[in-house]
């Protein structure tokens, strides 16, 4: 009974995995497959023998990001720079902010806590009109400014997990720093800053995986393909095809699952915390 | 212990202060100004009371939206609730290489969702794709997908039931903290497995579905990427979402004036749904120490 137990358990295991794994898989069998027999219909899901494999990933992935048409150097190009500002922004800035609510007293840090837990529960449509207008006041429609610029004043869920993390830090360091004749600054460079690294580097990676799936953001604040970020350039590659390069646009969609896949494996404990924490996705 | 004064707490706050104002108070006091102006971007707006707001009652499409936001919600937060506390009951049990099937599960919701729109698009794909030739190896012949209102709900379901990995993570947390010992005392009282699941898991994990079906609701009013990139919409206005409507209403039809009123009933709308669920999870969750 016990052994039966056990083994349908792992069967069980095994299905769900295969279910989870699969469209990934599918995604590299299609990007290293090859164009033309696509078009002829005669790509099958699994390939009939051993000679069929296919294995001309790189060169798509090579078509795909030269090609003057798809362009996709320029949107990874676009869509690191954007990520370089706003994840520095958000590092700097959340950590400022999360030191105030975790080690300044001043009677009213708590209340505007709270209100800043609850500026959360705004849904990003209520607000996408209004930002429009007023980046378009400004100037910045059609350049990465929306993208970044809002990024450098403190985003409330990076707040709150580095606030978090400060406060698990003894507050008898600062005492000895204080008596050492430190300040807050002095506590914040010297004792907060050094421990509080592996959540500064949570922050950075949860914001850097923000900004490279962004998809709204840039369909509201960009125009010109020029500026196009991937998670754009993905959707233009697939809107505007009648008779869609399926592997091009699944080696368009690896390079995009690439990169954030390989985080992922490195870094998963903690983004696992991230997220417990938090209970969202980003 | 000393305390600090405004002053000292300023500048370190600055930033999400000016922030807050900028990028929350002011933009939400713009959009309760926009509802009542008419507002095209070519001209500024300009005031005409609740004119917007009289719109809500005779547009027809406002009423498919919401139907669809409402029901596709209902549906995925259902189906998804009880998918992933099988999932997260299956991956608590003692099993090697634990740790690999947790991060296959997680795995599918880290990925872009424009990505994963893509990879299912093709998917689904009624001539090419994969759901169709896997069903053709069992006899099946597969539906064309993204032609009938039904199967491209089934596909959309399906797409947001990959993603479920979050919440199985927090469901996992949540089986953890299960005191042991009442697990063993409904056993030495008979009961068996799916009894001490019924009587003994679920009430003491209700907190965390509370909180999870939460969070279902605040999602499910956005979705906006996965139906835009999949089926645009439709057939018809099958897949038309409420989001999506808002976002059509500004940047397609440049109503900048109707598409704030629709955003703050979305907005409305949420904190009722979730308010209402907390309401009721009152008298069905169960606190320890409450």
């Amino acid at each position: 009974m016990e052994r039966i137990r056990t083994t349908l358990v792992y069967v069980l295991l095994t299905l769900v995995t295969a279910v989870a794994l699969f469209p990934i898989g599918y995604m590299l069998l299609i990007a290293g497959g090859e164009g033309e027999r696509f078009a002829e219909g005669g790509q099958t899901l699994f390939p009939q023998t051993a000679g069929e494999m296919p294995g001309n990933l790189a060169g798509n992935l090579d078509t795909v990001m030269t090609d003057g048409t798809l362009d996709f150097r320029r949107y990874l190009r676009n869509t690191l720079l954007v990520a370089i500002l706003a994840v520095s922004g958000t590092v700097v800035s959340s950590a400022m902010v999360a030191y105030a609510f975790a080690r300044v007293r001043w009677v009213g840090s708590k209340p505007l806590f709270m209100l800043m837990l609850a500026t959360m529960m705004v849904p990003f449509p209520v607000i996408m009109v209004p930002l429009f207008t007023m980046f378009r006041e400004l100037g910045l429609i059609g350049t990465f400014g929306p993208l970044w610029i809002p990024a450098w004043f403190g985003n409330a869920f990076s707040i709150f997990l580095m606030r978090q993390f400060f406060m698990s830090i003894p507050r008898e360091l600062d005492d000895a720093a204080r008596i050492d004749g430190c300040g807050h600054f002095g506590i914040f460079r010297h004792i907060m800053l050094p421990l509080a690294t592996p959540a500064l580097l949570v922050v950075g990676l949860l914001h850097f995986m923000f900004v490279w799936n962004d998809f709204v953001g840039p369909l509201i604040f960009l125009s010109h393909r020029d500026q196009f970020t991937l998670a754009l350039g993905l959707q233009l590659f697939m809107s505007r095809l009648g008779t869609t390069p399926w592997h091009l646009l699944m080696s368009a969609t690896t390079l995009m699952v690439g990169p954030v896949l390989v985080l992922f494996l490195l870094t998963q404990r903690s983004f696992v915390e991230g997220i417990s924490t938090s209970g969202t996705k980003g | 212990m000393k305390r600090d004064g405004f002053l000292t707490f300023l500048p370190w706050a600055a930033p999400w202060l000016a922030g807050f104002v900028l990028f929350t108070a002011l933009p939400v006091g713009l959009g309760i100004w926009y509802a009542f102006t008419d507002y095209t971007l070519l001209e500024p707006p300009i005031m005409v009371g609740t004119k917007n707001f009289a719109r809500l009652a005779d547009d027809p499409i406002l009423g498919t939206v919401a139907w669809n936001t409402f029901f596709f919600g209902l549906l995925s937060i259902v189906v998804g609730t009880v998918l992933s506390i099988a999932l997260a009951v299956l991956l608590s049990k003692p099993a090697r290489f634990q740790a690999f099937w947790r991060s296959a599960v997680f795995v599918p919701s880290v990925l872009p969702l424009i990505a994963v729109a893509a990879i299912f698009k093709l998917g689904f794909d009624g001539e090419l794709g994969a759901a169709n030739q896997l069903l053709g190896f069992i006899g099946v012949e597969g539906p064309n997908w993204f032609g009938s209102g039904a199967w491209a709900w089934t596909a959309l379901l399906l797409m947001s039931l990959w993603g479920v990995g979050p919440a199985v993570v927090i469901y996992l947390a949540g089986l953890r903290d299960v005191p042991k010992q009442l697990h063993e005392a409904a056993s030495l009282d008979g009961v068996g497995s799916w009894g001490r699941f019924i009587h003994v898991t679920l009430p003491m994990i209700s907190p965390v579905i509370l909180f999870n079906v939460v969070i279902g609701i605040i999602n499910a009013a956005q979705v906006f990427v996965m139906p835009l990139v999949m089926t645009g919409g439709g057939p018809g206005r099958s897949t038309y979402f409420f989001a999506m409507y808002v976002y059509d209403q500004a940047f397609q039809y440049g109503d900048m004036g109707y598409a704030s009123v629709l955003g703050l009933v979305q907005f409305a709308a949420i904190l009722v749904l979730t308010g209402l669920v907390l309401f009721l999870g009152q008298r069905f969750v169960y606190y320890r120490g409450a």
